[in-house]
């Protein structure tokens, strides 16, 4: 069969199923109800392959490929939860947890945290690795929101929220490597940057590093799933 | 511009030269520049015109021997004079049409005899700010060449059939890369040539794109002309000063010549070329961040496929290839594949330039066919260890290579063979390390290095690196348990697994490579409490009560 064909046959964890030609892994196996563990990638956005949760084992290749930008070929073997893929998982879990200071006892999140639930999910009971406890910076100068720095995992999903649904682009990233940070604007107070007040970063914040100040202290549960619907419409129109 | 009008270039240029007696040329390269070959170079020329001889003085690219600087060749009878000062010059000068001056004569037979000079078969020979002397040395040939006797697809094969590997560090199949772009379609294509070495010790491209800048445009225009571009753009690093002015010059050179810019030799191509400063990110030497930075924007790489060749800058497919690779396309284009392909190992073709750098006599540039034994490079070219200490390890491939120990010292060079022991080739970096260095100390640094080059986008190499860090100092001063040592073997192998790019996947190499060479390092500081070199400032070694 010629690679024009449109719809594709593979096999992701045993199970056969069907897809179209340019359908990401990620996208082909969440409509078979497979899952794979995801934390930068979210439905509505564009995907940057970074959180390196969604690694998956393509059969004859040694090499792992993340699910969320991965497309689909004819005949492809997926195997989305192999010993060696759980343990890099846990490890990248292990490194996001020691990284800044994560205390989900006192966080606004706690119980509605993607991190904390993909913790849970993928059998974490104890962090290995030496915990970094950088000091980081709390600005809470905006009238409605607040950014914790400490709860950040540079997962992005703010900074593309920002750009490419609220069109804004005040969210960016600074700096490199273990000091990299989200700022607004160029590293300006988020209540002084050129922010519309729109909120949709907090709502696809995946931990409590962004939230509503009027949340706090109350269930503080977020809903991102607002954007497919939000860019179907804007589709329609 | 044609082939004719090249040959009288070349024939005037010779012709010029030949109402000298004697050419005196100077190295000004950067180790020279900085030891007084400026001031060297000043001298010449007035004791040049004091002694009323006709002398040539020409400043030319690096010679090789940077430790033996500053340099001065006398030609025609190829006389080396090493550590050549500015009071020098009247000797020199009153030597010519004599014997040399014995006590500036330098015997590096050893060390030029194994080289095979390709890429650097100009270096020392020409000044990098005239483009006639380049053309006097069969410059620009190989391009006109192939604008005028062979068509695009003749010049892809050529390229695949001399086996030329990728440069850069990933030894990618050269021909075949040009091939999917020349099959790649739309109209608008880009020509990338990544100049952004940054690998701590290595200075091939500097010195290639400063000795002969030349060479890499003609390189980039053959490219061009092969898969159907007609932009190009040079990527340097901002710390490159030099190399950048040489290009600039070298662009507005070949301009004015007719060899760049629109109907070049009155054929339909067309091609230009620009230059783009980097500013001083180390991951910019990875292809998709390079191009993120040429866009304009953060220096991130991103995940491939789509590769460049499919979908590069601006989404256009773009060729990206090192300043080496480039500077290997015009003597393939003029002697053909099969000579190319007769050079080197089986399956990787031609010669490699490295930068011997660390505890070798001489340090400075070599160029060597591939296969050649790594012993050969560091006891013959480099002439071995000096003050009497051994040799312990050398390291290949920059920050991301690995530490290969002396018994492993007569493997071949090769691409291969490296990835084999445990390192890459990378861009031809190599550090020697002997008794005095402590390889976990070495590994440390390595590792800092990638750390704060990170560029912090994909979790593990952000991470992971800043991990295995803390892991490696804790044990460098002492405070290392053998739990911390299984740690560290468990993040190399989520690093090297799980990262998204280049960087963070070749990241824990140093690490590896020497964990599995020399493990009874780590265990020494781990258990005994002692850095068996010396190095590590370790804590009086607190006795634990039993």
């Amino acid at each position: 069969m010629s690679d024009a064909v449109e719809v594709k046959t593979l096999i992701i964890d045993e199970q056969e199923v069907s897809a179209r030609r340019g359908q990401t892994i990620l996208d082909v196996a969440r409509e078979n109800d497979i899952n794979i563990p995801t934390l930068c990638h979210l439905e509505g956005l564009s995907d940057v392959g970074a959180c390196r949760l969604c690694l998956v084992e393509i059969k004859g290749s040694n090499k792992l490929l993340p699910a969320c930008v991965a497309t689909v070929f004819e005949g492809m073997e997926v195997s989305t939860n192999t010993e060696r893929l759980q343990k890099h998982r846990r490890m990248i879990l292990e490194m996001l947890f020691a990284e800044r200071n994560h205390i989900c006892a006192v966080c606004v999140s706690n119980g509605h945290c993607e991190l904390q639930t993909m913790g849970q999910e993928q059998g974490l009971t104890h962090i290995r690795l030496p915990y970094r406890n950088p000091s980081l910076n709390v600005d809470a100068s905006h009238e409605r929101f607040t950014v914790d720095h400490n709860r950040c995992i540079l997962c992005t999903r703010c900074v593309r929220a920002c750009a490419e649904i609220e069109g804004a682009h005040v969210w960016d990233v600074m700096g490199r490597g273990i000091n990299s940070i989200v700022i607004t604007d160029l590293h300006e107070e988020w209540g002084s940057s050129t922010c519309t007040r729109c909120g949709k970063c907090v709502q696809v914040c995946p931990t409590g590093a962004l939230f509503d100040k009027s949340k706090v202290g109350t269930d503080h549960p977020k809903n991102p799933d607002f954007l497919p619907y939000l860019n179907l419409m804007r589709e329609a129109q | 511009m044609t082939i004719e009008e090249l040959e009288q270039i070349a024939e005037s240029v010779r012709l010029e030269n030949a109402k000298f007696d004697y050419e005196v040329n100077v190295c000004m390269d950067l180790a020279c520049a900085s030891q007084g070959a400026e001031k060297l170079r000043d001298a010449l020329v007035k004791a040049v015109e004091a002694s009323g001889k006709t002398v040539l003085v020409r400043r030319t690219g690096c010679m090789g021997p940077c430790s033996s600087g500053p340099l001065v060749r006398v030609d025609p009878e190829e006389t080396l004079y090493h550590h050549v000062n500015a009071d020098h010059a009247d000797a020199i000068v009153a030597s010519l049409g004599g014997d040399p001056v014995p006590t500036l004569q330098c015997d590096l037979n050893d060390h030029f005899d194994k080289q095979v000079r390709v890429v650097l078969e100009n270096a020392g020979h020409i000044d990098p700010e005239k483009i006639d002397d380049y053309i006097s040395c069969e410059g620009y040939k190989a391009l006109l060449t192939a604008l005028t006797e062979m068509t695009p697809n003749g010049v892809v094969h050529r390229i695949t059939e001399s086996g030329l590997r990728g440069r850069g560090g990933g030894g990618y199949p050269t021909g075949l890369k040009w091939g999917t772009v020349a099959k790649a379609g739309g109209d608008l294509k880009y020509v990338v040539c990544n100049g952004d070495e940054g690998d701590p010790g290595a200075f091939m491209d500097r010195s290639v794109m400063e000795g002969d800048p030349h060479r890499v445009i003609e390189g980039m225009a053959i490219a061009a002309y092969a898969v159907g571009a007609s932009k190009g753009f040079i990527y340097v690093r901002a710390e490159y000063p030099v190399a950048v002015a040489r290009l600039t010059t070298a662009l507005r050179e070949a301009r004015r010549r007719g060899l760049l810019g629109s109907n070049i030799c009155g054929t339909t191509f067309s091609f230009d070329v620009e230059i783009r400063l980097g500013a001083g990110a180390f991951v910019c030497g990875e292809e998709t961040a390079l191009l993120a930075s040429i866009e304009g924007r953060r220096g991130t790489p991103r995940p491939r496929p789509p590769y460049p060749a499919v979908s590069g800058l601006w989404g256009k497919p773009t060729l990206i290839n090192n300043v080496e690779t480039y500077a290997n396309i015009a003597p393939i284009v003029r002697n053909g594949g099969k000579w190319f392909a007769n050079m080197g190992s089986e399956r990787s073709k031609g010669t490699k330039v490295f930068a011997l750098t660390g505890k070798i006599t001489n340090t400075g540039l070599v160029e060597v066919p591939m296969g050649i034994k790594l012993r050969e490079i560091i006891e013959v070219i480099g002439g071995g260890v000096p003050d009497g200490h051994t040799f312990k390890a050398v390291q290949t491939g920059g920050p991301s290579g690995g530490c290969i120990p002396a018994e492993m010292l007569d493997i071949g060079v090769s691409y291969d063979a490296l990835l084999k022991v445990g390192s890459i080739m990378g861009s031809g970096g190599m550090i020697v390390m002997d008794d005095t260095s402590c390889m976990v100390n070495v590994a440390k640094f390595f590792i800092e290095f990638c750390m704060t080059e990170s560029c912090g986008k994909c979790i593990p190499c952000r991470a992971g690196t800043a991990q295995m860090h803390t892991l490696l100092s804790r044990i460098c001063d002492g405070s290392g348990t053998m739990d911390d040592l299984e740690l560290l073997e468990d993040l190399c192998s989520t690093v090297k697994e799980a990262s998204l790019c280049g960087l963070g996947q070749t990241a824990p190499n140093p690490v590896l490579s020497t964990l599995k060479y020399f493990r009874n390092e780590y265990i020494e500081h781990i258990a005994h409490k002692r850095c068996p070199a010396g190095v590590c400032n370790i804590k009086a070694a607190v006795e634990v009560l039993a």
